[in-house]
């Protein structure tokens, strides 16, 4: 599965917001959208973390290296080993 | 570290407890204060860094050998087990986990050593819940930021050296180490409480206090996403095993009793609604261990579950410690609103665990959340 898609998919299994009324495009800031909650951002951590080898360390914790689908991704692909 | 060494560690704190902290236990309350020579005592023998790597002069203890030693602490003294909440689990875990390295190498050994006593300032006058409105202020002046505001129901504030202070400024929640010695700190200690009365409970008011730049823990608007999470995520498991604790030291207590008091010509026990009550009680603490030792299970691997199980788990024994000790206040009748027996200040206790590390309700909401997203069978009618 694409990188992209399997990050979508995790962010869509955690959303506060049902199905329906939960649209969001991979560029949408999902904390602002309301669509996540506080503990979310810890899930989401641990996640990058054990999923994908990555330390998430103190100075990555940007709000902005995290609030969408494409800033998720392209963190994790500036972690990874070329 | 193996099973074996850690379960050497329970055993031992289990013998300091029945030394040094139960018997006082009732005596810590009456003072308001735990004495310092206890917090010296705790230090020396690696207890306030129970859950700290080895490399910073901790335990080693996993997370589910964490929990069961919170649990020997909390069952003797509801107060000192504060200590480890605030101390070891809100500030020292989380600057473990996001500390850099010049705060770690700043902080994490003396807090280990008890040179330093860490609390964890969130909640204020006017703020509890609603934790992120908090009206504590910063701002950047230079390469420092100045702060200004109150804090209010800190444990261990009116002792601590520092605090891991939760602020609001420019680029939202942000997170400071502010030391008590720096210009402008003042606590006031809170007396009249229902329970925690031996916790050093404070007031903190931060007068225009210069904070520099690298005592700021996160990123600048990243404190509560992570930083003040990742605190009540530690601080909620603790408070669960804390549930448990009282609970067990209650059930403890209501079954020795109903094996010795006789009414009515028989021994209490013996009377069949008194054996509701106690298959109860029974059901209700194995329930609650058995999640709580999933959660630490779950925290050990690290898995996303953990926060959520985590949750669940303290709402659940702190609802139970609640019920628990209403039960066995109600077991040891008359006896059990007098202060000689132990059960009159775990019921007191208790009700504290409800409303710490977020309320039952709060707890409610964010269960409920998962709920309705885990357990949604659109196929189903």
């Amino acid at each position: 599965m694409e990188l992209k898609e399997k990050i979508r998919k995790f962010i869509e299994s955690n959303l506060v917001v049902f199905e329906d009324e939960a649209e969001f495009s991979d560029s949408d800031n999902i904390f602002e959208m309301g669509f996540v909650n506080s503990l979310f951002a810890m899930k989401l951590v641990n996640y990058i973390e054990e999923d994908f080898g990555i330390v998430v360390e103190n100075d990555d914790l940007e709000i902005s290296n995290f609030n969408s689908v494409n800033r998720i991704t392209e963190f994790i692909e500036s972690k990874q080993p070329a | 570290m193996d099973n074996v060494s850690q379960q050497k560690i329970i055993e031992e704190v289990k013998a300091f407890t029945d030394k040094e902290i139960r018997p006082y236990a009732a005596e810590f309350e009456a003072n308001e204060a735990i004495p310092r020579e206890l917090i010296d005592k705790m230090a020396e023998r690696g207890y306030l860094a129970a859950s700290f790597p080895q490399e910073y002069e901790g335990l080693g203890l996993d997370p589910v050998y964490y929990g069961l030693f919170t649990e020997e602490i909390g069952k003797a003294c509801a107060s000192t087990r504060g200590l480890l909440t605030v101390h070891t689990s809100l500030v020292g875990e989380t600057l473990l986990r996001w500390g850099n390295k010049e705060l770690k190498e700043k902080w994490i050994l003396p807090m280990a050593r008890g040179e330093k006593i860490g609390a964890f300032a969130l909640t204020e006058p006017e703020v509890g819940t609603d934790a992120k409105s908090v009206k504590t202020s910063y701002r950047k002046e230079g390469n420092k930021y100045i702060v200004n505001g109150s804090k209010k129901w800190i444990t261990f504030g009116d002792v601590a050296d520092f605090f891991l202070t939760v602020t609001t400024g420019e680029k939202g929640i942000t997170t400071f180490i502010i030391e008590r010695q720096m210009q402008g700190v003042k606590t006031t200690p809170i007396k009249g409480l229902l329970a925690s009365k031996a916790a050093h409970i404070a007031e903190i008011h931060f007068d225009n206090v210069e904070v520099p730049a690298e005592n700021m823990v996160g990123r600048e608007g990243s404190g509560f996403t992570y930083i003040v999470s990742t605190a009540l995520d530690h601080g909620r498991y603790s408070i669960a095993w804390a549930g448990i604790a009282i609970a067990q030291e209650a059930l403890d207590a209501m079954v020795t009793y109903s094996r010795k008091r006789t009414q009515f010509g028989k021994k209490i026990y013996q009377h069949q609604l008194i054996q509701g009550i106690l298959g109860d009680c029974v059901t209700k603490l194995h329930a609650g261990r058995a999640l709580c030792l999933r959660a630490g299970e779950l925290r050990k691997i690290n898995d996303k579950s953990a926060v959520i199980e985590t949750t669940i788990a303290k709402y659940f024994t702190s609802k139970i410690a609640m019920e628990i000790t209403t039960d066995a206040v109600q077991v040891h009748g008359g006896n059990g609103c007098y202060n000689k027996y132990p059960v009159e200040r775990l019921f007191r206790e208790a009700k504290i665990l409800e409303i710490i590390e977020g309320t039952s309700q709060v707890q409610q909401e964010i269960i409920s959340a998962y709920g309705l997203r885990a357990y949604y069978r659109p196929t189903k009618v």
